[in-house]
């Protein structure tokens, strides 16, 4: 390693051949620790990237990115003294000098806390806001790919994402992310999990709100689900995912926002998005599921769209795809439900039952249990559900629970409902007088 | 397979969207039973999910298989197609290319932002312009005495200065600069010796050359001289404690088989398969 060094340091004609020899011995993870521990050689390597010889320069660039690969913290360390040139660079104009010094920075503060506690002072987001303004989708797609690293930093709730709301860089991203099924989807994609960093840090969000990140996510979410599935382009669900997620979050904030996205065809989306995407990607139905729950939770306009829209058959098919999405159906069932009479009418004559009874022999408690929720609901507000599930063979189904801790005081519970004749309320206190002494 | 129900497509395709249905009405509140608490503890709530929740780590997995995936399937830099050998246009420089990426790198980073009164060129527009405000603008001496006019060098410090050293000592003390920043030279007082003198007596913001033998002559003036063996380079700052780096599940960098530099023309491709 000292004679690759040696060449690089001695100004000769070959100068750049040594150059690429170094970077290339540098993709090897003990040559890049051994080289930074070598007196000299990251002075060497910033002379040679700051010189004016445009050819020495890059090659030198790519030295500094091959060790910003290293998972040895030490070594994203000893590049400290680098990254106030980087930042400079990214103001230039060479576009693919500019996307290199990028992700080399992305690199660089993925692995160490260190790096990042000196960009941040060093200025690196007025230079990465500034940057966001270049016409260059690769120059775009390097800047998100180094906020996204950034922004997942533990500290990024607290010392990151202030300055982050603070500048021009959140309208810009809501801009590119929605335009990123015309031009631009990989710069789209980065800057769409960078929103969603920022939306989890739950600081942010009056910040989105006001910038009308729903109903621009929402109208994007339309468009994404309009392309599929004849022109969606490859790896659309990398830019669906964070969107979905974005939703989700933002209209779990109490700022009673969802008034501005009572649209239907957000249903419709979904469920085009869940049938395109479930088999090949099946992570996408518990994405996909949870804005559901979002949607329903409390509105009525969604649970009724649901029925009216006649999705239920597609929702209580994904009930067996994972333990995660059955809970979550049932709770959306569970959402509609709890609207009321009406609406579990509907439910019923979907029908749900046949659906249902079969989840109750699923070996999974928690689906059990909410399962069991639903039901609770059901027979509540559709004596005729109780009646119904009875004949069906809905005892055997609760009973095989019996013992099992989590459920066995709800399924003693709903045997009582069903073991009751229509309207013999009054036989409800008797029952619960008599239980208190067995 | 999912099965929908027909002709969901075109609804999407509708606009605008059709007045919300009005929905059934709520029943009024059930009365609180008289009899023991009900078992069942369901409320409709809102989900708000945090970063690290487990709903969100297939999701995330396959985010960092993105990342890495994309990355891995970029040529290696070396192979770019040569041209004949040609020389760059701008009168007065010598260089010689035998790539037109070669090329575009050197014309985008040395004669793109370029001082027109002394040609110097400057990594940024940023640092051109405070170099033509300090270097050519005949006013600025005189209001430097009455007021600070130095500019800080960060892009986004509004802070100035009444000396070239107090905005070096910001800079280094406040942005963590290092102390031989090569873009933040004092204007040399005297006009021009012609010999190698000390380092500190750079042009602002003139792009150093390293001290190599060339047969290429430069745009550049020849006083500037390299910067490795006669410069004073700190050794990096060691680190103090910083504790244990954290260990986030899936740290999306690029792999170390990636070269970098597709250039511009790099478009999404989305998860690629292995050439």
């Amino acid at each position: 390693v000292l004679q690759l060094l040696r060449g690089v340091q001695r100004g000769s004609e070959d100068r750049k051949s040594s150059l690429g020899r170094l970077r290339r011995a540098l993709q090897n993870k003990e040559t890049q620790q051994k080289f930074v521990r070598l007196d000299g050689s990251i002075r060497t390597l910033i002379g040679l990237f700051t010189s004016s010889l445009a050819d020495m320069q890059m090659e030198a660039a790519r030295c500094l990115h091959e060790l910003s690969h290293s998972s040895d913290p030490a070594v994203a360390e000893a590049c400290l003294p680098v990254t106030s040139y980087l930042l400079t660079y990214l103001s230039g104009h060479s576009v693919e000098f500019t996307e290199l010094c990028l992700y080399t920075l992305g690199n660089l503060v993925v692995e160490s806390e260190a790096v990042r506690k000196q960009l941040l002072p060093q200025g690196i987001i007025p230079v990465l806001a500034s940057c966001i303004q270049s016409p260059h989708e690769a120059v775009l797609e390097g800047l998100g790919y180094v906020l996204s690293q950034l922004l997942q930093a533990k500290e990024a709730p607290t010392e990151i994402v202030p300055l982050v709301l603070d500048s021009v860089l959140p309208q810009h991203m809501l801009r590119l992310v929605c335009s990123g099924l015309k031009a631009g989807t990989g710069a789209a994609v980065e800057f769409a999990w960078c929103l969603h960093y920022i939306v989890c840090s739950h600081t942010a969000n009056a910040v989105l709100l006001s910038l009308g990140a729903l109903p621009a996510l929402t109208s994007l979410l339309l468009d994404m689900a309009s392309e599929i599935p004849q022109d969606a382009p490859e790896g659309l669900e990398l830019l669906v995912c964070p969107v979905l997620r974005c939703l989700s979050n933002l209209l779990a904030e109490e700022t009673g926002c969802e008034g501005q996205i009572q649209d239907e065809r957000l249903l419709i989306a979904l469920f085009l998005i869940l049938q395109s995407f479930f088999q090949q990607h099946p992570f996408i139905v518990q994405e996909c599921l949870w804005l559901l729950n979002n949607l329903t939770a409390d509105e009525p306009f969604f649970c009724s769209a649901l029925l009216s829209l006649d999705l239920l058959p597609a929702l209580l098919q994904l009930l067996p795809c994972s333990q995660m999405a059955g809970v979550l159906v049932l709770t959306v069932l569970c959402n509609v439900a709890e609207k009321g009479p009406a609406y579990c009418q509907q439910l019923h004559h979907q029908p749900a039952l046949p659906l249902l009874l079969p989840a109750l022999a699923l070996p999974d408690p928690e689906v059990v249990g909410q399962c069991l929720e639903l039901l609770h609901l059901l027979f509540l507000h559709c004596p005729e559900a109780a009646a119904d599930f009875v004949r069906q063979g809905g005892h055997r189904a609760l009973e095989q629970h019996q013992s099992t801790p989590e459920l066995q005081e709800r399924v003693r519970a709903l045997l009582d409902m069903v073991g009751q004749p229509l309207g013999a309320s009054t036989f409800s206190s008797c029952h619960a007088a008599l239980s208190a002494f067995s | 397979m999912l099965t929908l129900p027909a002709g969901l497509h075109s609804r999407l395709r509708e606009r605008p969207p059709a007045p919300p249905r009005p929905a059934p009405p709520l029943p009024p509140p059930a009365p609180a039973p008289s009899s023991s608490p009900s078992p069942f503890a369901f409320a409709p709530r809102r989900l708000r999910l945090g970063l690290h929740h487990p709903l969100l780590e297939d999701g995330d997995i396959h985010r960092h298989l993105y990342l890495q995936g994309v990355l891995t399937s970029l040529a290696e830099v070396a192979e770019r197609p040569k041209v004949s050998e040609f020389s760059c246009h701008i009168s007065g420089c010598c260089q010689v290319f035998d790539t037109l990426e070669g090329y575009e790198h050197h014309y985008n980073t040395l004669h793109r932002n370029v001082c027109s009164f002394c040609k110097r060129s400057f990594p940024s527009g940023h640092l051109l312009d405070i170099h033509i405000l300090e270097w050519h603008d005949s006013l600025f001496q005189i209001m430097a005495e009455k007021q600070n006019m130095y500019k800080c060098l960060v892009e986004g410090c509004a802070e100035k200065f009444k000396s070239s050293k107090d905005r070096k000592d910001h800079l280094v003390t406040v942005h963590l600069y290092p102390a031989d920043f090569r873009f933040d030279r004092p204007k040399k007082v005297q006009s021009g010796p012609k010999h190698v003198s000390s380092p500190v007596k750079q042009g602002v913001g003139v792009p150093m050359d390293v001290s190599m033998e060339t047969s290429e002559p430069f745009p550049v003036d020849p006083m500037e001289i390299g910067p490795s063996e006669n410069m004073e380079i700190p050794h990096p700052a060691a680190s103090p404690g910083l504790g244990v780096p954290e260990k986030r599940h899936y740290k999306s960098r690029i792999p170390s088989t990636i070269c970098f530099g597709q250039g511009a023309t790099r478009g999404f491709k989305g998860p690629r398969k292995k050439v």
